[in-house]
């Protein structure tokens, strides 16, 4: 039975107003899984659910299934600082997360789905002489790769962030690099806006569905099987961020990938004092104020293997400790909430859209500590990738074979720890 | 937070004191080598949700390195042992066994 989607408008929530939202469906089905589909995608967090909306929406594939172990969303698309830039160093990188960002602009009009993309500006800080010459490159590359940034004066960080101190102790602000179009969104809107695209162009969203095993036949793949059952498929697409080590171990290779926690936490609800994103790498923070007031902070990762979503008090405590010497307003606020997420960290803090030494199997992960940002254009590009069975120009450089020749995309000395 | 025994100076320090360094027991790859083992050696990772045998610095103590073998799901630690050893000592693994009833053996 069709089940009859809500377009969502002014239009629908003034009917719904004055019928005492009685009538709004819901966004997506629950459907059993079928014993097999032409595409399976593994994990409904934000790349996973974006890769299914390109494969249908791109290539009109749409016997496609999305599995997840839990709930949707309920891994690292729920749990980030939702920061959205593109103001990357290599022109690889910069291709991609552009190409993502720009996706961003017109996503809630795209997904009539309200994600909530507040291109407000995200600056950089820079606090060393280092940083403001590794700035000033990278400010030039964009500048090349068609990305509007800017190095900015100490003067105008203060001009744009009344609150910040910008003659610190440790580290004062010697400028800063400036996206304008960077900005947030509204990570749970991503998830639920894509989940609920999909499942109105007939694709099935399965959660609580557990992959345990992947099967192959002749070095091709045929299926998984499931907590639910097993089901077959064509094509199998593996987007499951701090858990790719468990499913490249199911199919039987392994990936240059080590799964560790990263941790953000949330203060009480200010009036509002920030209308910009700020990072500072140097210190290891970074902070943006929600709509509802709460500000956002983030710091630094684990250096351990760990996939238990909770991390180690001291980076609390660093992260913290930065910021509060960043913005000395804030040094009175309570923490209201703190978790962890399991990221996955490649050696070159880039991530690995690829084909697998297992025929028809892709995988799309190692997106590391700054996966929100690259939803759209991480599905474009494996919906690309899977639909072909060929990577396409923005995921070709990211393939698994650069680690073999060498060909590192490297941004893990440009980006810092903050990524 | 993590606290680790030194297996050299015999201090439970605090993971603070300590830094770490990935996967332990990762064999060479000399001369010869085809590229498919160097890529191996240089970046494949077992990366288990379980048990993981790993190095760890005593950074801020007496500086040596060391391995410990720890679940990466719980945190449990089942014991530290000395970097100059080829696999984990057998009463690690007797405990790990003892603690982990299904385990495989891992994938080192």
């Amino acid at each position: 039975m069709a089940i009859q989607f809500n377009r969502y408008s002014a239009m629908s929530l003034a009917r719904e107003a004055l019928r005492g939202h009685a009538g709004w469906k819901e966004a997506w089905r629950s459907p059993e899984p079928a014993t097999s589909y032409d595409i399976v995608v593994v994990g409904a967090g934000g790349h996973g659910l974006a890769t299914a909306y390109h494969l249908a929406k791109n290539y009109g594939i749409r016997n496609v299934a999305i599995l997840e172990k839990g709930w949707l969303g309920g891994g690292n698309t729920g749990r980030n600082t939702t920061i959205i830039r593109s103001n990357y160093l290599q022109d690889d990188s910069a291709a991609i997360y552009e190409k993502s960002r720009l996706l961003y602009e017109s996503l809630s009009q795209e997904l009539n789905f309200n994600v909530m993309f507040s291109p407000r500006g995200v600056m950089m800080l820079a606090q060393t002489h280092h940083e403001v010459r590794g700035y000033i490159r990278t400010a030039n590359a964009n500048l090349n790769q068609g990305i509007r940034t800017e190095f900015i004066s100490a003067d105008k960080v203060k001009r744009l962030c009344p609150i910040i101190s910008i003659d610190g102790p440790r580290y004062p602000v010697l400028g800063a690099l400036w996206q304008p179009r960077g900005g947030t969104a509204r990570h749970d809107a991503v998830a639920w806006g894509y989940a609920r695209a999909c499942s109105e162009m007939g694709l099935h969203i399965i959660e609580q569905c557990r992959v345990t095993a992947v099967n192959s036949s002749g070095g091709r793949v045929t299926g998984v099987e499931t907590t639910r059952g097993p089901i077959g498929c064509s094509k199998l697409a593996v987007v499951v961020a701090g858990h790719s080590g468990e499913l490249a171990e199911m199919a039987g290779f392994r990936l240059p990938i080590e799964s560790v926690a990263l941790q953000a936490l949330v203060s009480e609800p200010v009036k509002p004092c920030l209308d910009v994103v700020v990072m500072a790498n140097t210190v290891h923070g970074y902070i943006s104020q929600s709509d509802k007031g709460e500000l956002v902070i983030g710091g630094g990762a684990d250096g351990f293997n760990n996939y238990t979503q909770r991390g180690s008090f001291q980076h609390v405590e660093e992260t913290v400790r930065a910021l509060v010497e960043t913005f000395p307003i804030i040094s009175r606020l309570r923490m209201l909430r703190q978790w962890g997420g399991i990221v996955d960290m490649t050696g070159d803090r880039s991530p690995i859209i690829s084909k697998t030494p297992v025929e028809n199997l892709f995988v799309n992960c190692g997106w590391g500590t700054g996966g929100f940002k690259a939803i759209p254009g991480s599905g474009w590009a494996m919906a690309e990738l899977v639909a072909n069975g060929e990577p396409g120009n923005l995921a070709a450089p990211f393939g698994l074979d650069r680690f073999r020749e060498g060909r590192f995309i490297d941004e893990s000395v440009a980006a810092g720890v903050a990524h | 937070m993590l606290i680790l025994r030194c297996p050299y100076c015999g201090v439970d320090a605090d993971e603070t004191e300590l830094a770490p360094g990935g996967e332990a027991h990762i064999k060479r790859s000399g001369p010869g080598s085809t590229d498919e083992e160097f890529e191996t050696y240089l970046f494949a990772k077992v990366n288990p949700k379980g048990v993981h045998f790993e190095r760890w610095r005593h950074s801020h103590g007496c500086g040596k390195w060391f391995h410990v073998a720890r679940c990466t799901e719980t945190l449990e630690v089942f014991g530290s042992y000395r970097a100059q050893t080829l696999k984990p000592p057998k009463a690690i693994i007797d405990k790990i066994a003892g603690r982990r009833p299904g385990w495989a053996g891992g994938r080192n």
